[in-house]
């Protein structure tokens, strides 16, 4: 599943298109490059902001959408009150903006159809992003892998592009969505109204009836540590996991 | 051209001179990894030393400690583009791992290598003459296990992917050999201050 880069990535002025809120804090940012790229589902871009002194500020985003839908990407970026970054994207950009990034970036939390399944998708909070690519792609490419998504957050209010995960399970038979709420009490029996522990984990992977082939947990450090240790404790080999770390 | 209606953090002058192009200072250790955070007793702690395929020397936990020990203070640059100054280290210097085996650089080139897996490339004068050191302390305190303990390289002058976590072994190569990131896009050298992020960076 190495996937080298070979061509230069060149930074691009991208314009926003538009803007849609998903949560309280977490908007989608629709962004359309003049070269175009494909990117595979799990990558990111890095975007670059440049103050009138020159200065620049560079942070990384994962790509929400799924590959090859069209020249658009969407980023979904969390806004961190103590943040620089993130606050500029959410109180100061508007469609129209003109935004340096470049990408596709990324050649290790990667995951494609041809990559197959069973697939298990581990999410803290916003750290669902570039799982939600992955479910995105599976689900546009009926991809016959089977997808267990164990997605954490605070609240159902809290847990961006839920409405979505949630038609998207009810349309693909093989997408299963699994939501471990910590501050609210889940709707679905299915659901857990606790933080992510062994037991949870457990009982997700037993859903599959067969072992993961392919593990991804993306979250804060201390929710990726707590679920990647868990799935060990399971016996999931930790060769098959990769995480990433919104450091 | 500048961006509609960013300004960013204020910015300290003397900042300038120690945080590179693209960076932005924490005030904290975040931790990156590509996989699980691997446990590793000290009891069954090992460091190899080889030339290409042969092992030239063995270190248990305990004679890795009785090496010389050296301080560093350093800052630090993630290319996540995260960076850390003034960070405090206590480790064993390269060049005096390399006269406890009683060997010169046989070759230009080394790997580092982990229990987890990673590996990453970094040539031989990146590594001696005291610029970088298997830490096994930050802070005073033992390495911990997020930070790469029991013990990590140190290369601070590099992106701090070079600095692999969870240490086993440096090994002399022939040629320059791309390791783990670096076979997946990033940088072969990895210079912050040249802003050598990506392959062709």
């Amino acid at each position: 599943m190495i996937d080298t880069i070979n061509r230069e990535i060149r930074w691009q002025e991208a314009r926003i298109t538009r803007i849609v809120p998903r949560t309280k804090t977490l908007s989608s940012f629709f962004f359309l490059p003049p070269e175009p790229f494909t990117h595979r589902a799990g990558q990111h871009v890095d975007v670059r902001l440049t103050a009138p002194d020159g200065y620049t500020a560079q942070r990384s985003y994962s790509i929400a959408s799924a590959p090859d839908t069209g020249p658009e990407i969407e980023l979904a970026i969390d806004r961190l009150d103590d943040g620089e970054v993130s606050p500029f994207f959410h109180d100061v950009a508007q469609a129209g903006d003109d935004i340096e990034l470049r990408g596709p970036l990324g050649g290790h939390f990667v995951w494609s159809p041809a990559n197959g399944g069973p697939l298990l998708l581990v999410g803290g909070g916003s750290g669902v992003v570039p799982l939600l690519a992955m479910v995105r792609q599976g689900f546009r490419e009926k991809s016959e892998a089977r997808v267990v998504l164990l997605f954490s957050a605070r609240t159902a209010a809290e847990a961006p592009f839920l409405d979505e995960l949630l038609a998207i399970e009810r349309e693909w038979p093989n997408f299963t969505l699994r939501l471990a709420l910590t501050r609210d009490t889940p709707s679905r029996a299915s659901d857990y109204g606790r933080r992510i522990d062994g037991p949870i984990i457990s009982e997700t992977i037993r859903t599959f009836g067969a072992a993961p082939k392919h593990v991804f947990i993306c979250g804060s450090n201390a929710f990726v540590n707590v679920a990647a240790d868990r799935a060990v404790e399971a016996g999931l080999p930790a060769e098959i996991i990769r995480t990433e770390r919104y450091g | 051209m500048a961006t509609r209606g960013f300004t960013g953090r204020p910015r300290e002058p003397e900042q300038r001179d120690r945080v590179p192009p693209g960076q932005h200072l924490v005030d904290y250790f975040p931790v990156l990894t590509a996989g699980p955070t691997p446990h590793i007793a000290t009891e069954s702690w090992k460091f190899t030393l080889k030339v290409g395929p042969r092992p030239v020397k063995t270190w248990t936990w305990a004679e890795f400690n009785a090496l010389p020990m050296t301080k560093m203070v350093r800052d630090i640059h993630c290319v996540t583009t995260w960076s850390l100054l003034d960070t405090t280290w206590e480790g064993v210097l390269i060049d005096d791992l390399l006269a406890d085996a009683f060997i010169e650089p046989p070759t230009k080139f080394l790997l580092a290598h982990s229990y987890d897996g990673y590996s990453t490339n970094v040539p031989a004068d990146d590594l001696l003459t005291g610029k970088a050191m298997i830490a096994l302390k930050y802070g005073g305190k033992p390495l911990e296990r997020d930070h790469g303990g029991p013990a990590r390289l140190l290369v601070p002058h590099l992106y701090f992917w070079k600095s692999a976590k969870w240490i086993n072994g440096l090994q002399f190569t022939e040629r320059d050999e791309a390791g783990f990131w670096e076979l997946r896009g990033y940088h072969i050298y990895g210079d912050p201050w040249k802003e050598q992020r990506y392959t062709d960076d």
